[in-house]
């Protein structure tokens, strides 16, 4: 006997044989199927107990309520709050994605202070106690020296209690510089103040209209309140109440109104004092609000039957006399008609012009201050402050005049001209020192980016109290970073023409994720830092403190229901000097009002007409969209890293285009390589291009995705106002 | 002569038969004069014992790694001071759902202050609710995150005990040691102390089939054509 190959064998089907008859393969294969489905490194939710927070959204102006829906300390949903007065339990894309800005990877997650160049992305760590130390000696030094009206805050907003806190430090530090980013309730503010004669924001009753005459606003497409608007878009369809959407492009709004009627673009002005001209040949308006109630009626009626007779009307504006008269007849007969404008979302200023010809089409048929029509609210008195002492150097600075010239000279009746603020920079009629920035990314979202990275090199101390590394936050020298929305106490007035005003309050969700600190806070520190005379004016020991005591009576209904609504203010009046509804809006020349604006280029150079959109689809405010938004966004709008532009197909044969051929798209302002999307729904001999796109900054989601139209546009300044007029610029795209 | 294919029709056959296996036996014989035989058995019966030994002691105790819990607690002792069973500590909150393992808070309600003299507790307290840090509990019943299971069905609605399938662990002194299963991650005791899966009591095992058991008994449901079972989608969401 010996042990050969056999014997081997034999072990081995003994050995399996056992093995058959052992729980190894059985269990291994069980445990194995369990291990695939549950691979161990995919992340699962901790179970806990469900709460949830009633707050209110800030990630743009619209002011809705939510309800966040938390397991444990772990925000899991954010929800719109039932039976809040502006969304009642709905919710937009962009807000339903808040929760990737809180947890997501472009967080400040401490104070930061510059430690390369500009820009270079070279930051060092640095403690809440070392940045507010070097702000405050950095302002105190300028208030020694004279220089305090060169400090400049750039705002998000100015309603609301931490924008009117900063204001407040910069009136008693001495400057007269608060600015907040441009938008059309700056032109709506302005025409208020001058047809109205008082600082007010305008409310629309648009549920109760039955006649919506839209000039370019984009009603489904972010326009004021995104979600009331489009809440109000649907119960038109339930009521019976008509949209007509007057647009160079057919957007969605245009889409989905009962009638979309293309108009050059920029001409909005001319068809508006037109179909006004109609109705007074018509003898369409309300004669007893006309009578009763406005002024300068006559001075008005002569210049549009003079200059904007439907013939000449049709001539400017491209539309056929015929479709003009019926639908000045059309808007006049309804009973609840009214009329918007502010193209797309209304992230332009616009012309006044434009403002106060769409205001006079409402004054004509009589629907202001009544259901269903538009009113005037006075500005928020909802925060009771404490006075503030200002000294001889507070007091001498802030009489001086403001960097973006607002308030004085040919634009007395501006507040805020920010959009001239980069200009007046760059090219040293101002000088700046120090700027903060709240809430806002003006080197991504003013127009003319060149413009304003050139003026941001000229001033020398830039301070973001940023959340996010932004393109602003990024060209920082030193970044503050604020507690997201969801981490912060914060009073949120909306200003987007709700029928009433509502202030809603965001609270804390989750507590503070990062070593962050609510810009009110940081303010107040910066504050007590610079010891009296400034500290004197800010007494209170937090943020918290300042808000409760200003709210007073509001805060415990506030922290209890969340929003507050102020019935009361809607008092049917007038403060001007007639006391009546000023048609004319003390122009001595109406024509130089409802001037034409051009855009800027040279027609021979540039054939085309570049004008950027709107798209719920596309955050374009300080927020960029988070990644949720960023896949909704059609191939046809972003394809890879390449923006489309929309081009008719006659004007693409012309060029040698065809469907996805690039292009360089250029302006007076600077080019981009772009896609061109053919879409009949484009009037000929334009280019369209979404806003919010072509970040820089921000995540890897986000950055270096398509084109900044803001890089291509530039500014044009209405001579009647100084705002920005401007609704595109000439364009030329050359084969790539 | 014959054909191949005849000799074979023959050993198909009858007599043929027989010589096949002679000729087979001669051949097994004359090997085994020299060959290997007694060892084949020998090496077959090594490699099967050796095969039975390790897949039944030595397997189990690689997959499974042993885990002490971070408190020893006490079962027994809490059930007899509080008033209401388990559901005392294992609550069901306000909304229905139920609350699974205590957390911090709502031990420290009694435990702010060292009461009794044994050690454990002593940890608990210095360690835990001292340093306001949640006891990271090794729990044995939990399940794959695929599943879904509502504790508030069964026990609130259905009426089920806790010991049907959590077993008498309320009458316990001490915590067993938690078996974690290195592959999976999961304890012992869904898949069962015994690796053979036999199981005398209804908490012995728990797995798919242990759930499906109960249903199909209790509900008398056949919601699924296919396997004429409660549907898949009843825990699988």
């Amino acid at each position: 006997m010996k042990i050969d190959r056999r014997c081997f064998l034999s072990l081995g089907i003994g050995g399996a044989a056992g093995l058959a008859l052992s729980p190894i393969p059985w269990k291994l294969a069980d445990d194995s199927a369990i291990w695939t489905q549950m691979w161990p490194w995919t992340p699962v939710p901790a179970d806990g107990e469900t709460t949830y927070v009633k707050s209110a959204c800030t990630l743009c102006p619209g002011g809705c309520g939510i309800s966040v829906r938390k397991v444990d300390n772990r925000a899991v949903k954010i929800e719109g709050m039932e039976g809040h007065p502006v969304n009642d339990g709905g919710i937009c894309l962009l807000g339903l994605s808040g929760l990737q800005l809180l947890y997501g990877p472009t967080r400040v997650k401490t104070p930061l202070k510059r430690a390369g160049e500009r820009g270079e992305g070279k930051w060092v760590k640095i403690t809440w106690e070392e940045a507010i130390s070097e702000v405050a000696k950095k302002l105190g030094d300028l208030r020694e020296n004279g220089e305090s009206s060169s400090v400049a805050c750039i705002s998000g907003t100015d309603k609301g209690s931490v924008p009117t806190l900063f204001k407040r430090f910069l009136s008693v530090y001495g400057s007269p510089n608060f600015m907040r980013m441009p938008s059309v309730l700056d032109s709506y503010e302005l025409a208020l103040s001058l047809s109205f004669g008082f600082a007010a924001q305008q409310g629309f009753d648009l549920e109760k209209a039955d006649f919506i005459l839209s000039f370019g606003s984009g009603i489904i497409e972010g326009w004021g309140s995104p979600v009331r608007m489009i809440r109000a878009k649907s119960s038109w369809r339930e009521s019976g109440g008509k949209t007509v959407q007057v647009e160079p492009r057919l957007s969605n709004t245009a889409a989905k109104s009962d009638k979309w009627i293309p108009i050059n673009p920029g001409t909005e002005y001319a068809l508006a004092l037109g179909l006004a001209g109609v109705i007074i040949t018509k003898s369409l308006y309300r004669n007893d609000f006309v009578k009763g109630s406005t002024s300068g009626f006559d001075k008005f009626a002569g210049l549009v039957l003079s200059a904007y007779t439907p013939d000449a009307v049709e001539k400017i504006t491209g539309i056929k006399k015929e479709t003009i008269e019926a639908l000045a007849v059309n808007f006049a007969r309804a009973a609840k008609p009214v009329a918007i404008c502010g193209r797309g979302q209304g992230r332009a200023q616009g012309s006044l012009g434009e403002l106060m010809a769409v205001q006079a089409l409402n004054a004509l048929v009589g629907n202001i201050n009544k259901e269903g029509g538009i009113f005037a609210f006075p500005n928020p008195g909802y925060m009771a402050w404490p006075d503030y002492i200002a000294d001889n150097i507070a007091a001498a600075g802030i009489k001086k005049e403001r960097a973006d010239g607002a308030g004085s000279g040919n634009f007395g009746y501006a507040k805020n001209l920010t959009n001239r603020f980069a200009e007046t920079v760059k090219s040293g009629k101002a000088a700046v020192n120090v700027l903060f920035v709240l809430e806002s990314n003006p080197l991504y979202s003013l127009s003319d980016t060149n413009t304003v990275k050139e003026a941001f090199k000229k001033i020398p101390f830039i301070v973001s109290f940023s959340s996010f590394m932004d393109e602003t936050a990024t060209n920082s020298d030193l970044i503050l970073p604020n507690h997201v929305y969801l981490e912060r106490y914060e009073d949120v007035y909306v200003a987007t023409g709700l029928s009433k005003p509502v202030v809603s309050l965001s609270k804390p969700v989750v507590s503070p994720q990062f070593n962050t600190k609510h810009a009110g806070d940081a303010l107040l520190l910066i504050a007590k830092k610079m010891g009296s005379p400034v500290a004197d004016s800010f007494p209170w020991k937090s943020y918290g403190a300042c808000l409760e005591e200003i709210l007073g009576g509001k805060w415990g209904k506030l922290v209890k229901e969340g929003f507050w609504t102020d019935s009361a203010s809607s008092a049917p009046v007038f403060k001007t000097s007639s006391g009546k509804f000023e048609f004319a809006g003390g122009f001595i020349d109406l024509a130089a009002l409802f001037a034409p604006v051009n855009a800027e280029g040279d027609p021979k150079a540039y054939p085309l007409l570049l004008i950027p959109y709107d798209s719920m689809r596309i955050a374009s405010g300080y927020i960029g969209d988070p990644p949720f938004a960023v896949k909704t966004v059609e191939d046809t709008v972003l394809k890879g890293k390449d923006a489309l532009v929309e081009v008719n197909p006659a004007t693409a044969r012309a060029g040698g285009f065809s469907e996805g051929s690039y292009a360089i798209l250029k302006t007076p302002k600077g080019s981009a390589k772009v896609k061109v999307h053919l879409f009949d729904g484009i009037m000929p001999g334009l280019v369209a291009m979404p806003r919010g796109l072509g970040h820089t900054a921000y995540d890897n989601y986000l950055a270096g995705k398509g084109i900044n139209v803001n890089e291509l546009i530039g500014t044009v300044e209405d001579p009647a106002s100084g705002l920005d007029a401007a609704w595109g610029i000439r364009a030329n795209l050359i084969k790539a | 002569m014959s054909t191949p294919d005849d000799k074979t029709k023959e050993v198909s056959a009858d007599a043929g038969g027989e010589e096949a296996v002679a000729s087979f036996e001669g051949v097994d014989e004359k090997e085994q004069g020299e060959g290997p035989g007694g060892f084949v058995i020998l090496f077959f019966i090594i490699g099967f014992v050796a095969s039975l030994i390790i897949g039944w002691v030595i397997f189990p105790k690689l997959l499974y790694s042993q885990k002490r819990q971070p408190v020893d607690f006490n079962h027994a002792i809490h059930v007899e001071t509080v008033g209401n069973g388990c559901e005392s500590c294992h609550i069901f909150r306000e909304d229905g759902s139920y609350a699974g393992v205590p957390k911090l808070a709502q031990c420290a309600d009694c435990h702010q202050e060292v009461q009794g003299e044994n050690p454990e507790e002593k940890i608990f307290v210095e360690e835990y609710v001292a340093k306001g840090k949640e006891v990271p509990w090794l729990v044995y019943s939990k399940q794959p995150d695929c599943v879904f299971f509502s504790h508030t069905v069964h026990v609130k609605l259905a009426g089920m005990d806790c010991v049907t399938c959590h077993g008498p662990i309320g009458e316990s002194t001490s915590l067993k040691p938690y078996e974690e299963n290195r592959l999976t991650g999961y304890s012992r005791d869904i898949w069962g102390k015994s690796m053979s899966g036999i199981k005398k009591n209804s908490w012995d095992r728990m797995k798919m089939d242990d759930c499906a058991e109960c249903h199909e008994k209790e509900t008398g449901r056949k919601s699924s054509v296919q396997t004429d079972k409660d549907a898949c989608f009843v825990c699988h969401k």
